[in-house]
C-alpha cells in the first residue's frame, strides 16, 4: 500500500498534466471561439499546478517508483520545473500568432501538454522502455503540432520529413536498446549498470548497441552527422512550433542522454566519449560555417542550434560531474535564449506575414528600439559575449572540457565561436545599421511584451549574477549522479 | 556616507557612468535632444569627479593595489568581484573618465540622429573601460574587456562613415578572436591554481614552454588591441569609419587597454617567456615605429594618417615595455597618457574640419589658417606634440623610451629615434598641406572659426599637453613605485625549481 502511494505521489505531476490535457480537449468542445481564452488559462493553470506539486513533493534523495521504472530525483524535478516554465512562456508568446492563423484551438494546447508529459516521462524514466515511451509521446505530439495548420503545404512537408526521420531515429534507438537488453538481460538503468560492472571487458555487441543508441540520441538532439532534418523542419514549421521544437525538448533530451549514457553505461564512457568528441567537433564546424550562408532567419537559428548542441556535447564528453553540470547549464541558458529569440520573431509576424527572412529585421532599431535592444541581447548572448548569459554557458563547458584535457579542442571551439559571432553580428547589423524596408507597426499583446522583455533581460541579469542558475544545475547533477 | 564612498570608490567610478548611460537612454527623443545632452554631460562630469580622489588619496609610496574591494561573485568557479588600482591603472582611469567628458562635449550639436543612444554608448563604455583598468579577477576583467566591444561596435556601425559595417565587424571579430584565446589561458591557469585571482597567477611557477604558450595567448589578445604590426589592419579601417567620438575613444583609451594589459597580465604572469620573446616583441615594435611611420607618410586621408601615427606611437609603448628597465617602462606609461591627449586632440581637429566640409581628404583643404586662425593655432600645437617637440607631452614619453633603449642596446634607440624624423615629416607635411598656402577652394573660404564649445575642448587639451610636457612629475611620481615593483617581479624567474 505504501508503495502504491509513493508511486502515485512521484508521478502526480504527470498525472495532473495528463488529466488537464484531457480536460482541455473536452472543454474545447463546449466553448465558442470568443471564449477560447479559457483554454489558454486552463493550460497555464495546468502547468502551474504541476509546478506546485513538483516543487512541494521534492525530496533531496533519489526515489524509485513503479518497480524501479520511474525515478524521482533532484535532476528530474529541476528539469521538470524548467520544462513547465519554458512551456508557459511558449503559451504566452504563441497566443497571438496562432490566433491570427486559425490554430487557436484546443488541439494546440492539448498536444503541447501531451508533449510536456512526454518530456516529463523522458526526464523521469528509469527503464529504457519508459524512456522510449516518453520520447514517442513527445515526438508524436510534435509531428502533429507541425502539421496542425492543415492547408499549409510547407508545414505538412516539414511534418512529413520530421516524422519519417524521427521514426528512423526511434528505430535505431530501439535497436540499440534491444542489443543492450540482450547482453545485460535488463531494461532497468541501474540493473544494466550493475550487470556491466560485474562483467569484465566490453562485448562487441555492446559496442554495436552503443553506436545505435548514440546515433538515435544524436538524431533527437540534432548533432552532426544526424542534423539533416533540423534546418528543414525549423524552416517549414509554423514559427510557433519551431519555437517549441527548438527549446524545451532539449531539456528532456539532456535527461535522456544522462540516463542512457551516464547512468546506464558509465562503464563504456571511454567508448561513447570518443563518439561524442567527433559529433561535438563536427556540429560546431557545420553549424557555424553553414549558418553564415543562410538568408532565412529560422534556418540560421537551426544551424545555430546545431552549433549550440556541439557545445553541449563538449560538456558531455568531459564525462565528469563538472562536465554534466556545465552541459545542463548550457542547455538551460540555450532554452532561455531561444525562447526570447523566437519570441521576438513571433512578435514581428502579423496576419498574413511571416517574419522569417533576415531582411525582415532590417532597421528594427528605428521601427522599435526596444525590440531591437531585446534582440541585441539575445544575439550577443548566443554569440557568447559577456556580460550575457551565453558567455557563462560557453565558459562553463569550455572549462569542463579543458579540465578533461581537451586543450586543443577547446582552442578549436573558440576559433569556431568567432565564426559564429559573425552571423549573430550580421543580425545586429541588419537591425541597427540598415534602413527599415517595412514600416508596419509592431503589435503584440501587453502580457507578451512584458514577459518577453523580462525573458530577454534575464539573459543580461543572469549574466551579471549567474550563481543562482549555476547552483541549481550543480544541485540537480550532484544529487542525482554519484 | 563619505567613508562608504571612499571604500567603494572604484565601484562608483565604474557604475556611475554606466548608470548615467542607462538613464540617458530613457530620455531618448530626437526632437528635443537638449535634455539628453545635458544629462549626458552632467553624468560624465560627475563620473570624472568621482575618479579625482583616486589621485588625491593615492599613496605614492605603495607600489601595490590600492582602493581594493573584494567579495565572492560566482562561487562555483571561485570568481570574485575584485577591484584595485595601482600606479599604472590610476592615470589611465583618470584619462578614461576625462576623455568621456570631452567626447560628450564634442558630440554636442554634431550628432543629431539617435542622440541618446550615442551618448549612452560612450558613458557605458567609459564605465566598462574603467572596469578593465581596475579588475583584479581574470574573469571579471574579461567580462569588462569583451563587454566594451558591444558599445564600440554599435558606435562605429550606427554613426560611422560609408564603409562602417565592414570596419566595425572587422574590429569586433579581430578583437574577439584574440580575447577568446586569452580566455583559454585563464581557464588553464584556473585549473592549475583553483583561482581566477590575478595575484595568484603572479605567484604561480610554470615551465618555460607553458609560459610561452600563455604569453602567446595574451599576445593574441593584446597585440590586436594595441595594435602591433602585423595585426594592426583593423585600426585604420575602424578609425576612418568611426564618428569623431568613436575615434577619440579608440585612440585615447581602447589602445591603452592593450598596453595596460601587457603590464597587468602577460609580463608578470609569464616573465620568463617575456624575456625569452623580448627580441621578437622589440622587433615588432621597431617595425611599427619605422615602417608604419613611412606608411603614414603616404596617406591621403587625415584620419588614416593619424591612425597610422597612433600605431607607430604605440610601438614606442611596447618597445618601452620589453627593454625591461625603469626609464623605458615609465616612459611607455607617460607615452600612453600623452598619446591619449594628443591623439584625442588630433581626431577632434579632424572632426572640426569634417563637420564643416564633410571631407577627410587632405587635398580637399588648403590655406585653412587664413579662415580659421584660432583653430590653426591649436592644430599646429597638437601636430608639434604629435611629432615630439620638446615642451609638449609627446616629447617626454618618447625621450624616456629612447634613453631606456640606449641602456639596453644602442641600435634599438638608433632605429626608434627615426620616428622623430618621420613623425615630424608626416605630421608637419599634413599641416602644411591643410593649413598653409593660399585658400584652396570655396569650401575653405566659407569656413567659420571655432565656436565656444570647440574652443573650450581644444583649449583644455592644449593645456594638458603642455602641462604634461613641461612638468610630467606628478605622473611619473605616481607610477614610480609600481614600476619599480613590477621590474623586480619581472627579474625573478618563475620557472619551477630544478629546471
Amino acid at each position: 500500500m505504501e508503495n502504491i502511494r509513493y508511486d502515485l505521489i512521484s508521478a502526480l505531476p504527470e498525472m495532473i498534466l495528463l488529466g488537464m490535457a484531457m480536460l482541455v480537449l473536452i472543454a474545447d468542445l463546449f466553448l465558442k471561439q470568443s471564449n477560447r481564452i479559457a483554454i489558454y488559462g486552463l493550460s497555464q493553470f495546468a502547468l502551474l499546478m504541476a509546478a506546485y506539486v513538483t516543487f512541494t513533493t521534492h525530496a533531496p534523495g533519489v526515489g524509485y517508483a513503479f518497480s524501479g521504472t520511474f525515478v524521482d530525483d533532484a535532476m528530474s524535478d529541476v528539469l521538470k520545473l524548467m520544462i513547465y516554465f519554458g512551456t508557459s512562456l511558449i503559451f504566452v508568446y504563441t497566443r497571438q500568432y496562432i490566433q491570427l492563423r486559425d490554430m487557436y484551438r484546443g488541439e494546440f494546447y492539448a498536444l503541447v501538454l501531451f508533449s510536456v508529459v512526454g518530456m516529463m516521462i523522458m526526464v523521469s524514466g528509469q527503464s529504457m522502455l519508459t524512456l522510449y515511451i516518453g520520447l514517442e509521446l513527445l515526438s508524436l505530439s510534435l509531428y502533429a503540432l507541425v502539421a496542425l495548420d492543415r492547408d499549409n503545404a510547407r508545414a505538412t512537408e516539414a511534418a512529413m520529413k520530421y516524422f519519417v526521420l524521427g521514426a528512423l531515429a526511434s528505430g535505431m534507438l530501439l535497436y540499440g536498446m534491444s542489443m543492450v537488453y540482450g547482453m545485460t538481460g535488463s531494461l532497468n538503468i541501474s540493473d544494466i549498470n550493475h550487470a556491466l560492472m560485474n562483467s569484465p571487458g566490453v562485448h562487441s555487441v555492446m559496442i554495436l548497441g552503443l553506436v545505435f543508441i548514440v546515433a538515435g540520441l544524436a538524431f533527437k538532439l540534432g548533432a552532426v552527422p544526424f542534423q539533416m532534418w533540423v534546418p528543414d523542419v525549423y524552416e517549414g514549421s509554423p514559427t510557433a512550433m519551431t519555437m517549441l521544437i527548438s527549446s524545451v525538448p532539449k531539456l528532456a533530451a539532456f535527461a535522456f542522454v544522462i540516463r542512457l549514457l551516464v547512468q546506464a553505461l558509465p562503464t563504456m564512457a571511454a567508448d561513447w566519449q570518443q563518439m561524442l568528441v567527433i559529433m561535438a567537433v563536427l556540429s560546431i564546424i557545420i553549424g557555424n560555417v553553414t549558418a553564415i550562408a543562410q538568408t532565412n532567419l529560422k534556418r540560421m537559428l537551426a544551424y545555430s542550434t546545431i552549433s549550440h548542441i556541439g557545445f553541449v556535447l563538449f560538456g558531455f564528453m568531459s564525462a565528469s560531474i563538472n562536465g554534466f553540470t556545465s552541459a545542463l547549464f548550457y542547455i538551460a541558458s540555450y532554452v532561455l535564449m531561444t525562447l526570447a529569440g523566437f519570441g521576438i520573431i513571433l512578435m514581428l509576424s502579423r496576419k498574413g506575414f511571416e517574419a522569417e527572412k533576415l531582411d525582415d529585421l532590417k532597421g528594427l532599431n528605428q521601427r522599435s528600439p526596444w525590440s531591437a535592444f531585446l534582440m541585441l541581447i539575445v544575439m550577443f548572448s548566443m554569440a557568447g559575449v559577456p556580460p550575457t548569459l551565453g558567455f557563462y554557458a560557453k565558459f562553463a563547458v569550455l572549462q569542463a572540457a579543458l579540465q578533461a584535457g581537451f586543450l586543443w579542442l577547446v582552442v578549436f571551439a573558440v576559433l569556431m565561436a568567432v565564426i559564429g559571432a559573425f552571423y549573430y553580428l550580421r543580425v545586429i547589423k541588419m537591425m541597427y545599421f540598415d534602413e527599415p524596408q517595412d514600416q508596419h507597426l509592431i503589435q503584440a499583446p501587453m502580457d507578451m511584451r512584458v514577459v518577453l522583455s523580462i525573458n530577454a533581460f534575464a539573459l543580461l541579469v543572469i549574466g551579471l549574477m549567474p550563481q543562482g542558475l549555476m547552483s541549481l544545475c550543480g544541485y540537480a547533477i550532484a544529487r542525482s549522479l554519484n | 556616507m563619505l567613508e562608504y564612498f571612499f571604500q567603494h570608490i572604484l565601484s562608483f567610478a565604474i557604475w556611475l557612468p554606466v548608470a548615467a548611460g542607462v538613464a540617458v537612454l530613457f530620455t531618448a527623443n530626437d526632437s528635443k535632444p537638449n535634455a539628453t545632452r545635458w544629462l549626458a554631460l552632467i553624468g560624465s562630469i560627475a563620473s570624472f569627479l568621482v575618479t579625482i580622489p583616486l589621485y588625491t588619496h593615492f599613496n605614492f609610496a605603495d607600489g601595490g593595489f590600492q582602493f581594493q574591494e573584494r567579495f565572492l561573485w560566482i562561487a562555483t568557479f571561485n570568481i570574485h568581484y575584485h577591484l584595485g588600482a595601482d600606479g599604472i591603472a590610476v592615470p589611465l582611469i583618470l584619462l578614461t573618465s576625462f576623455t568621456t567628458v570631452i567626447v560628450v562635449l564634442s558630440a554636442w550639436e554634431v550628432i543629431e540622429k539617435r542622440v541618446a543612444q550615442y551618448m549612452a554608448s560612450f558613458l557605458i563604455m567609459s564605465g566598462l573601460m574603467i572596469g578593465v583598468f581596475s579588475a583584479l579577477d581574470a574573469i571579471f576583467y574579461y567580462v569588462f574587456w569583451e563587454a566594451m566591444l558591444i558599445p564600440m561596435f554599435l558606435v562605429i556601425g550606427i554613426w560611422g562613415g560609408p564603409n562602417r559595417v565592414y570596419a566595425t565587424v572587422k574590429f569586433f571579430l579581430y578583437t574577439l578572436l584574440g580575447s577568446l584565446l586569452m580566455l583559454v589561458a585563464f581557464i588553464y591557469m584556473y585549473h592549475q591554481t583553483g583561482s581566477f585571482a590575478i595575484t595568484d597567477y603572479y605567484q604561480m611557477p610554470m615551465p618555460l614552454n607553458v609560459q610561452v604558450l600563455i604569453f602567446l595567448a595574451f599576445f593574441a589578445a593584446f597585440a590586436v588591441k594595441i595594435p602591433m604590426w602585423p595585426v594592426h589592419t583593423w585600426l585604420p579601417d575602424a578609425h576612418v569609419e568611426a564618428p569623431t567620438g568613436g575615434s577619440v575613444v579608440l585612440a585615447a583609451i581602447a589602445l591603452k587597454l592593450g598596453g595596460y594589459s601587457f603590464l597587468r597580465f602577460a609580463m608578470p604572469i609569464a616573465p620568463d617567456a617575456a624575456h625569452y620573446l623580448s627580441h621578437f616583441m622589440i622587433a615588432l615594435s621597431l617595425i611599427a615605429i619605422v615602417y608604419i611611420a613611412l606608411v603614414a607618410l603616404v596617406q591621403k586621408d587625415m584620419k588614416k594618417l593619424i591612425a597610422y601615427s597612433s600605431i607607430s606611437h604605440m610601438g614606442f609603448v611596447t618597445l618601452g615595455f620589453f627593454i625591461f628597465n625603469n626609464l623605458g617602462l615609465e616612459g611607455a606609461i607617460v607615452q600612453m597618457v600623452s598619446h591619449g591627449f594628443i591623439s584625442a586632440a588630433m581626431f577632434l581637429c579632424v572632426g572640426v574640419l569634417y563637420d564643416r566640409v564633410h571631407s577627410r581628404q587632405i587635398e580637399a583643404y588648403g590655406g585653412v589658417a587664413n579662415t580659421m586662425p584660432a583653430f590653426a593655432a591649436f592644430a599646429v600645437l597638437f601636430a608639434m606634440a604629435n611629432s615630439g617637440l620638446p615642451g609638449t607631452s609627446g616629447f617626454v614619453g618618447e625621450f624616456m623610451v629612447i634613453l631606456g633603449a640606449i641602456q639596453a642596446n644602442f641600435w634599438y634607440a638608433f632605429l626608434a629615434s627615426f620616428t622623430l624624423i618621420f613623425g615630424a615629416a608626416y605630421t608637419l607635411w599634413m599641416v602644411k598641406r591643410v593649413f598653409y598656402g593660399e585658400v584652396a577652394n570655396e569650401n575653405v573660404a566659407a569656413l567659420k572659426d571655432l565656436n565656444k564649445r570647440e574652443f573650450l575642448i581644444l583649449a583644455i587639451l592644449a593645456v594638458l599637453v603642455l602641462a604634461l610636457g613641461i612638468y610630467p612629475q606628478p605622473l611619473t611620481e605616481m607610477t614610480n613605485a609600481t614600476v619599480t615593483q613590477l621590474l623586480s617581479h619581472l627579474a625573478h624567474s618563475k620557472l619551477p625549481a630544478g629546471l
